[in-house]
């Protein structure tokens, strides 16, 4: 009896520990991880507003999404490097210019990571910057008007990874690649199984201009070449430094998915910026050719100016001493984070099954010592052991990036065992974990790699939905996943879909943007050079068979609306100008056969379609944005003639269309 | 009892919490209903124009706004042209000068309709006008079209009223 009651213990215990086991492999349901006053937290009531702004990457997209916090309301898609047929930006003659490069025209990126700028270490609520990976750019988006107002093309390099990461006060946006590539100045026609002697990896810095933001490749870092991943700055006593992961030390070239996995570690990159910088004043650095795009928009005129540039400045870190020494680091780290404090650099190593702490003081002692465990391509590697704060010991599988709050805690996202976890980064010891669903790539605390946490919120931006929505055919939606992280425990609240793939994304509280916005832009000031401020400056000018339209729009009437004169093959430019000078009052505009996208003209905008009319008739345009009772009547008619023909050029609106001849 | 100064400061702070304490008493009570995410993130922010609390306040000859007893001397021509410009720009393309509608009504004449501190109360706060002036709700079944705030200046307003008149025919 004993021995039977015994025996059925013992199953028991042995079916639960199965069952325990289970748990751990499978993330538990909704059901168990959502608990009862979640919806209260998310709920910010009809006309309320969030606390929180949140900036996500759009992948694919190549766009920014602009989410609320804790709603995960979407409030707009920022357009920075695809074309957006919603906004007509990359149609419109002027935001053409903006998806400029070396390479022509290009509607497409790939958007991965982003960056507010930063003054002594906190979010300052001015600019936002975005990467793009495939065509190497970086963007800096105005946060007083949401508009993408610059991209710069980097040079010698390929696959724009390891950006657009910021130094504590703005100085630099930084740009690692991840393929390392024969620079512009070498031979370039060459076998790709030369890649360890001539290939090179480079780490640009961008200047930004602390008035105008307004950005300038100042030099390069030529480095061994390697696939750079992901950085972050130094800050309080390791401002001045910069810390880059690497990945494919072993210097593959095929099959990276197995070779450039075979090292027991591979390298953080630590960058002192400041010696570098001292370095360039002192006229260190070569001056190479180079070959890139700066696009720059006029925020009086609207329009864009895109110049190819044809020099850059590049340092080469074997040539000189104290700019860079690297960290051993397991296996191909992705995430390279600096804590609030400034001491401690946490490396995310994607392949380790455990999480490196290093310490910035026994780093800068290391180098003082010259503790090295030798050199790589002529750069010193410190000793793992001597720059070793500790390692948080089974963390998770696939480590990815990490995060931190203002009281001593780290968040790490765990891309192969779908958790994120919450860890104290002086005692290394694991807090609590919680699953996510699935696959979480980075994460996001409010404030998490500043200075100053905001904390409260933590976001995970998972790659894979599953069964988490209502299915859409084979492509299903990526998402994100809010949890509280005000107690010891991290609370789930809430998942929201995401824009094309949501790599990282930054929070900053509302407060710090929302009172700066601007509502309109003021028509005395528009200087765009074919602008009409008030109906009485529309006009038609006919040059050759290039015309050009000063048209305005304001509720609900198009001046002038009435346009005869022209004729098939000529080229026409629609200059619209929004006469509006109130709040959220834009106007679209439109007319059949355009080959562009719409426009759509903010108050006091002006904007230009290209229209080249191919055949004669009667061909109509209108307002495209519901702005008025009278919307539906704001519209117009052009009467094409056929080439070569004499219709005279006639135009107006009311009282001055063109009356019968 | 000696009561120094900073006694009689806590003594009156205390009238003022109490008071403070009745009027929240009463907001929470009568007032709107607030998530968790407090009056700090409220949608609404503070408009710069003045709004009465309901329309029985409203007064149809001064309108709403900073304005209130505006005397006006001999017509300014140098503001007038000022006002001219404005016009072209921001007005015109609504307004004709004559007394013949366009998308909103001719300007001829309105001088003698309205006073100076009525136009420039609409000139500058046209949205809360709309909503309480009866002559204008009517005017707006007609138009059909709410006056746009087109951001003009008190100093351009005073211009455009200049030009108003002068367009009436005052010297």
């Amino acid at each position: 009896m004993f021995h039977k009651k015994f025996k059925s213990r013992f199953v028991a215990v042995a079916i639960l520990s199965t069952l325990v086991g289970l748990q751990s492999c499978k993330p538990k349901t909704a059901a168990t991880a959502v608990s009862g006053d979640a919806a209260q937290k998310v709920y910010v009531a009809p006309g309320q507003h969030d606390e929180f702004y949140a900036f996500v990457s759009g992948g694919f997209s190549g766009q920014v999404s602009v989410y609320g916090i804790p709603s995960g309301r979407l409030f707009k898609v920022l357009p920075v490097f695809s074309a957006d047929p919603e906004s007509g930006y990359g149609y419109s003659e002027e935001s053409r210019n903006m998806l400029m490069t070396s390479h022509g025209y290009i509607p497409w990126g790939d958007e991965h990571h982003l960056s507010f700028s930063q003054t002594n270490g906190e979010y300052d609520g001015r600019w936002l910057f975005a990467n793009e990976n495939n065509t190497p750019r970086v963007a800096r988006i105005d946060l007083k008007t949401f508009h993408t107002t610059e991209i710069i093309e980097i040079p010698n390099s390929a696959g724009n990874h390891s950006s657009p990461f910021i130094t504590d006060n703005s100085e630099y946006v930084v740009a690692g690649t991840r393929f390392s590539v024969p620079f512009d100045e070498d031979e370039k026609d060459i076998p790709i199984s030369s890649y360890a002697d001539k290939f090179s990896g480079a780490i640009s810095f961008i200047s930004v201009n602390p008035e105008s933001g307004r950005m300038d490749v100042a030099f390069q870092l030529k480095t061994p070449p390697v696939n750079y991943d992901l950085s972050h700055t130094g800050k309080g006593p390791s401002s001045g430094w910069f810390f880059f992961s690497t990945y494919n030390t072993e210097k593959a070239y095929t099959l990276l998915e197995v070779n450039s996995s075979q090292r027991d570690k591979d390298f953080i990159l630590a960058v002192n910026w400041k010696k570098a910088e001292e370095y360039v004043k002192a006229g260190k650095a070569r001056k190479v050719k180079a070959n890139y795009a700066h696009n720059i928009m006029d925020e009086h005129s609207f329009t864009v100016q895109s110049t190819i540039k044809d020099e850059v400045l590049v340092l080469d870190i074997k040539d000189l001493d104290g700019i860079c020494y690297y960290i051993p680091c397991p296996k191909s780290p992705h995430g390279a984070d600096v804590d609030p404090t400034g001491e401690y650099i946490v490396g995310s190593g994607k392949l380790a099954s455990l999480i490196p702490v290093f310490s910035f003081q026994k780093m800068m002692k290391a180098i003082e010592e010259k503790n090295y465990e030798g050199t790589f391509d002529g750069v010193p590697v410190l000793k793992y052991d001597a720059v070793l704060h500790g390692e948080v010991k089974k963390p998770g599988l696939g480590p990815l990036h990490t995060e931190f709050d203002a009281h001593g805690n780290a968040y790490t996202s765990f891309f192969v065992s779908s958790e994120v976890v919450k860890w104290n980064v002086k005692t290394l010891e694991v807090i609590d974990r919680q699953p996510t669903f699935y696959s979480t790539g980075h994460l996001t605390v409010a404030g998490g790699d500043s200075k100053t946490p905001y904390g409260k919120y933590l976001v995970a931006w998972n790659k894979i939905t599953k069964d988490r929505y209502l299915p859409t055919g084979p492509e299903l939606c990526q998402s994100a996943q809010l949890f509280d992280i005000t107690g010891d425990k991290m609370q789930l609240l809430l998942d929201f879909p995401t824009i094309g793939e949501p790599h990282y994304a930054v929070m900053i509280p509302a407060s710090k943007i929302k009172d700066n916005q601007v509502r309109i832009f003021d028509i005395t000031k528009n200087n765009h050079p074919f602008v009409a401020k008030g109906e009485g400056e529309t006009k038609i000018v006919r040059n050759g068979n290039r015309v050009d339209i000063y048209m305005t729009l304001i509720r609900s009437h198009i001046t002038p609306d009435n346009i005869e004169g022209i004729k098939v093959g000529d080229e026409v430019y629609f200059h619209v100008t929004n006469l509006e000078q109130d709040w959220d009052l834009p106007h679209g505009f439109t007319i059949l056969g355009s080959t562009a996208a719409e426009l759509l003209i903010l108050p006091g905008e002006t904007k230009t379609m290209k229209w080249m009319p191919k055949k004669t008739g009667i061909v109509p345009f209108y307002c495209t944005d519901f702005c008025s009772a009278l919307h539906q009547e704001m519209q117009g008619y052009v009467r094409v003639s056929p080439a070569g023909s004499n219709t005279p050029l006639r135009y107006g609106t009311g009282d001055t269309a063109p009356k019968a001849e | 009892m000696d009561l120094t100064l900073p006694q009689i400061k806590y003594i009156k702070d205390m009238k003022k919490i109490i008071l403070i304490g009745f009027a929240a008493l009463i907001y929470a009570c009568g007032g709107p209903q607030t998530s968790n995410n407090e009056a700090e993130n409220a949608g609404t922010t503070t408009e710069q124009t003045t709004t009465t609390k309901d329309v029985s306040e409203y007064d149809p000859h001064r309108g709403e706004g900073k304005f209130k007893d505006v005397e006006l001397g001999a017509l300014d021509l140098a503001k007038a042209e000022k006002g001219k410009a404005i016009y072209d720009m921001k007005c015109q393309s609504c307004h004709k000068l004559t007394d013949e509608r366009l998308v909103g009504p001719g300007w001829h004449g309105v001088t003698q309709r309205r006073t100076p501190a009525w136009l420039l109360n609409f000139i500058t706060n046209p949205d809360a006008m709309l909503d309480k002036d009866p002559e204008l709700q009517a005017q707006l079944e007609i138009c059909l079209v709410r006056m746009p705030n087109q951001n003009v200046a008190d100093e351009e307003a005073y211009a455009l009223v200049e030009f108003m008149r002068k367009n009436d025919g005052v010297k």
